[in-house]
């Protein structure tokens, strides 16, 4: 019974897509990703605030704080700097990272303590970060490249009608085998990804609410809330003093500005 | 009432037989919902403190199930290219079983080093690097130098290495998740196996254990019964030649042992490694009820007596005693719904609903199945008769020595009781034929054992653990941990600073050591955590807002007893150093070694209440207050005795043996009522004296009663067969008990009975509490 009914439907999809387009469901989650991709070209730079409160199926809680500056970059992953507030004995801790679409990212971390800037060499992006249930990947900038994709159909949502799209990690290093993504039609927004971990079972369910608009084209959400399926924990990340085209430049995002960063 | 029950009976046998095979069908229907449920957790109740202070941790950091891959080489050198190739594809391979969440092996340790000012962190075998024996050397190097390896992931010569898996069972389907990974995990032993001869792959881990209890115990029950239902049918033929009586007997014990267990299934109850031991017991009970009513009927047919009349009087002369004799036995097994584990009250349960129904099925299927059947009697030679004869001759002759002699051979036994030590080491639950016991015997000659305490130490606000002085404690703890000699292995997050604060420093072995400064440990651990891949994180370590941190020892197999000491040095190790901080020690081992102590307590208001109850029925089936305070010596004795002859043989109580007594008591009771009914019919209606209703006890019930112990003996010799010691130790102690009550009866007694009760010459009915007829 319960296999039928994602059969059909995903027969369903294909009958009538592809008298039209003749596609596959590969070339189709491709276009799909590409369209969003492009839709969200162009914003230059931006700075936000984020908190994060982490949860335990104790119920207990625990908060970091972090402020992110990020500078899209042409064909490469975007830069981004990231300067921790909270846990107060982090305060000032500043993180520098150039991602790329394929292989390592390039980081510096700059330990106020220490006084020092370290460059971590380091292939891991599937770790969580600052303790919480978003790994370093979640929070990477979105690339072309990073995924191979299948359109899988198309399913009410919150936001009217969504794309549901495989989207599979090229990197070896990824902590998924897959992630589920769903779309909005009208305006390409994520509403929800579903990570499923190494042996293919449900990890972590991440819902997006409260999408704002900036520059009259960019979406951001207020709040990204991912839930553990596995261990019980969850994280809530909330947005706020969204900035876009504040200045931001490459100097703004070198090893030396790593220390200024506080 | 009953009159009318035994001649409708008698009347309509087939109607009975078919009624009762439909009843019996309907409650068997229940068994195929009796499943096994592979978790130690079941032992333990949900007020257990102990359990609850474990859940807490586990939910606090993660679960700590796990499956170990005790990985041996052929040429005994894991430091090869061959052997690492293999254990870094079994990593690999480990992350597709079910519900794992993490996966540690040498390849997969995260190495962290300086190059001037860049930290390096990278699996300590990089996949597809060819590796020359420079590199070699290097891995064995770090991998025999890092604390969190060396024996626990990998032996100090090198020889034998784990690749840990760590799962998360979900618990919604208790019953199934264990064999899942049990399936997955034992085909990738198979695969890596059959790929790499003279590579050997031994299972140990808590999932393994879990799954041990089910599968030992299913195959007990498929060995065991049948080898019980062969002991039943030749004891029966040989003793009482008749095939009929056999025949209907085994069906008698099916149809309790279907009823009783298809109505556990009704009653939603899991099946566990105790109370899959009680098809074994209500097979043994179930036998007596049938014993004493061929015995009289056959005794009636053998005077003379047709079939149905014969039939008819001895379910008129049973039917008291053997109700009585039931009900005993089941308030005994009744009284395990005192034990704090809730197997053991399922255990109670059953037997007990399985001898009463065998009771039931006794007075009614059975005599319908006797009637059907052909029933011949043999004349038979008066040698038994003889042999209870001398016996009884042997006792009320020598009885002067027997009373004083059997006094101080029970008491000495009894002597002995306290010194027995309680003891529950999970790992010797299983015998050495089992293959979990042997992996893990393994481990700990080769590794470490498999005893863990997790030990969380609250600093008590949030970030505390970057504190130095938190961190110069939880350092001085781990060493002096270190130094216990019951210590195999430390899992401590002070290692982890401690070699990054090396590495922040150019990978300078001075600042090998703990920072001294809250935030530069804080940015450690920061950017640490940063850098960490999938699965290998210090969540399972840390709480969310890093307030505690969890240690893990790991130590070599010991008693409870000992257990219960290191815990109690690692409380005071808090008390006197560091007292500003909460510790709490928890662990599954430590949840067993306290169990058996709570267990006994709460089985000991359990006992007490069936002896009040059991003493009760037999002061109103004996009509007598006094001989009902006399039964208590035969009724109490054995069990004691046995224990005391339990320090002889083991010296060992755990679990399984804590239920013993109460168990016992409902058991040995029927002796004592059998000997004490018969000897008072003699001295109030035959005007015996006391030296000659002793006589006429062992005349008319000796034999019945030895026949009866040895059926009862022998079931639970065979018990005590199990490869799960739990219930071997439980069956062999049983049958102790039961002999030495025998001996009791039969020894003691009679010479005790001739000593307060001889120097009246007739029995008046004192104190009488029933009515003479």
């Amino acid at each position: 019974m319960n296999m039928i009914k994602p059969i059909n439907l995903l027969l369903t999809a294909v009958l009538l897509s592809s008298p039209v387009m003749a596609q596959t469901p590969e070339e189709r989650g491709l276009e799909i990703a590409k369209e969003a991709k492009q839709r969200d070209l162009g914003w230059g730079d931006m700075q936000a605030d984020m908190l994060m409160v982490l949860r335990n199926k104790q119920g207990e809680e625990s908060v970091r704080e972090i402020r992110l500056k990020s500078l899209e970059q042409e064909n490469d992953g975007d830069k981004s700097l990231s300067v921790f507030d909270k846990p107060r004995d982090v305060k000032g801790t500043a993180f520098l990272s150039f991602s790329h679409p394929v292989g390592a990212d390039d980081q510096w971390l700059y330990l106020p303590a220490l006084k020092r800037v370290k460059r971590i060499a380091s292939r891991n992006k599937s770790g969580p970060f600052m303790g919480s249930e978003f790994a370093f990947e979640d929070l990477s900038s979105f690339e072309i490249e990073k995924y191979s994709y299948k359109f899988i159909q198309d399913e009410a949502c919150e936001a009217g009608q969504c794309f549901v799209v495989d989207q599979y990690p090229v990197d070896k290093n990824s902590g998924y085998t897959r992630r589920v993504v769903w779309m909005d039609h009208e305006e390409y927004r994520i509403w929800k990804v579903e990570f499923y971990d190494r042996k293919n079972s449900l990890l972590k369910t991440l819902t997006f609410s409260g999408y704002q608009q900036y520059l009259d084209k960019y979406w951001r959400a207020d709040l990204q809330q991912m839930t553990n399926h596995q261990n019980g924990k969850s994280t809530d990340l909330k947005w706020g003093n969204y900035q876009f085209r504040v200045g931001l430049s490459d100097k703004d995002f070198n090893k030396n500005s790593l220390k200024r960063a506080r | 009432m009953k009159e009318k029950l035994f001649a409708s009976v008698l009347r309509h046998p087939i109607l009975v037989v078919l009624f009762t095979i439909v009843l019996v069908v309907l409650a068997a229907a229940g068994a195929k919902n009796l499943v096994f449920k592979s978790d130690y957790r079941v032992f333990f109740s949900d007020e257990n403190p102990q359990l609850i202070a474990y859940e807490s941790m586990q939910n606090i950091y993660n679960k700590s199930d796990n499956v170990s891959f005790i990985v041996v080489p052929a040429d005994g050198n894991v430091f090869t290219p061959e052997t690492l190739d293999i254990v870094g594809r079994m990593t690999t391979d480990a992350w597709q079983v079910p519900y794992s969440t993490r996966v540690d092996s040498i390849t997969n340790f995260q190495y962290t080093w300086a190059e001037e000012d860049d930290m390096i962190v990278e699996d300590l075998v990089m996949e597809g690097v060819e590796l020359d024996q420079p590199a070699l050397d290097r891995i064995r190097q770090i991998s025999i130098s890092e604390p969190q390896l060396l024996n626990k992931i990998v032996s100090e010569q090198g020889h034998v290495t784990i690749v840990n898996v760590t799962v998360q069972l979900p618990g919604i389907d208790p019953v199934a998740e264990v064999p899942e990974v049990v399936a997955k995990v034992r085909e990738i032993q198979q695969q890596f196996m059959a790929e790499n001869p003279g590579l050997e792959i031994k299972l140990s881990g808590i999932v393994m254990m879990n799954n041990s209890f089910a599968e030992s115990s299913l195959e007990d029950n498929a060995t065991l019964v049948p080898a019980m239902f062969g002991v039943v049918i030749i004891t029966m033929l040989f003793l009482l030649r008749t095939f009929s009586g056999t025949l209907s007997t085994v069906v008698i014990i099916a149809a309790s042992i279907a009823s009783a267990m298809g109505l556990a299934g009704w009653g939603g109850l899991y099946l566990t490694g105790p109370s899959a031991g009680a098809p074994t017991m209500i097979l043994t009970l179930a036998v007596a009820d049938c014993v004493h009513i061929l015995s009289t009927m056959f005794y009636e047919m053998r005077q003379g007596e047709e079939k149905k009349k014969a039939l008819l009087d001895s379910l008129r002369i049973n039917f008291q005693p053997i109700m009585l004799t039931s009900v005993t036995t089941a308030i005994g097994f009744l009284s395990m719904n005192f034990s704090d584990s809730p197997p053991f009250r399922d255990l109670g349960n059953i037997v007990a609903a399985g001898v009463m129904l065998a009771f039931v099925f006794s007075v009614t299927l059975f005599p319908a199945l006797l009637m059907i059947l052909p029933v011949r009697v043999k004349v038979r030679t008066e040698e038994d008769r003889d042999w209870t004869r001398s016996l009884a001759g042997f006792v009320t002759d020598k009885r002067k020595l027997l009373l004083p002699g059997m006094s101080v051979i029970m008491i000495a036994l009894i002597a002995f009781l306290p010194q027995n030590r309680l003891n529950d080491d999970f790992v010797k639950y299983f015998d050495t034929s089992v293959p979990f016991r042997q992996a893990t015997d393994f481990m700990q000659d080769n590794l470490s054992g498999m005893t863990q305490l997790e030990i969380s130490i609250n600093s008590g606000e949030s970030s505390g653990i970057n504190d130095p002085n938190y961190l110069m404690k939880l350092g001085a703890f781990s060493d002096w941990l270190r130094e216990q000699p019951e210590t195999d292995h430390v899992n401590t997050l002070s290692d982890t600073l401690m070699r990054l604060n090396k590495n922040m420093h150019a990978d300078d072995e001075t600042y090998y050591r703990l920072p001294e400064d809250r935030e530069l440990s804080a940015q450690y651990l920061l950017l640490y955590e940063m850098s960490l891949p999938y699965g290998l994180d210090l969540n399972n370590q840390l709480n969310v807002d890093k307030s505690s941190v969890r240690l893990i020892g790991t130590f070599r197999n010991m008693t409870s007893n000992e257990l219960v000491k290191l815990e109690e040095r690692i409380n005071n190790w808090f008390k006197t150093n560091a007292s500003e901080y909460n510790a709490q020690v928890t662990g599954p081992n430590l949840m067993f070694a306290h169990i058996s102590q709570r267990n006994i307590q709460s089985m000991l208001t359990g006992i007490a209440l069936a002896l009040v109850l059991i003493s009760l029925l037999l002061g109103i089936a004996l009509r007598s207050v006094r001989f009902g305070l006399i039964s208590l010596i035969p009724n109490l004795a054995p069990a004691m005795m046995g224990f005391g002859m339990w320090y002889l043989i083991d010296g060992q109580v755990g679990l399984g043996l804590s239920v013993v007594a109460g168990m016992t008591l409902g058991i040995v009771v029927d002796d004592t009522v059998h000997f004490l009914s018969k000897y008072l019919h003699a001295r109030r209606h035959r005007n015996a004296d006391a030296e000659a209703a002793v006589r006429y006890a062992f005349g008319s019930v000796g034999r019945a009663l030895w026949v009866t112990t040895f059926v009862l003996v022998c079931g639970f010799m065979v018990l005590a067969q199990s490869s799960f010691k739990l219930n071997a130790d439980m069956g062999f102690l049983t049958a102790v008990t039961i002999l030495i009550a025998l001996i009791v009866d039969f020894l003691f007694l009679p010479p005790l009975l001739m000593k307060l009760d001889g120097n009246k010459e007739k029995i008046t009915v004192e104190n009488s509490v029933g009515v003479e007829k």
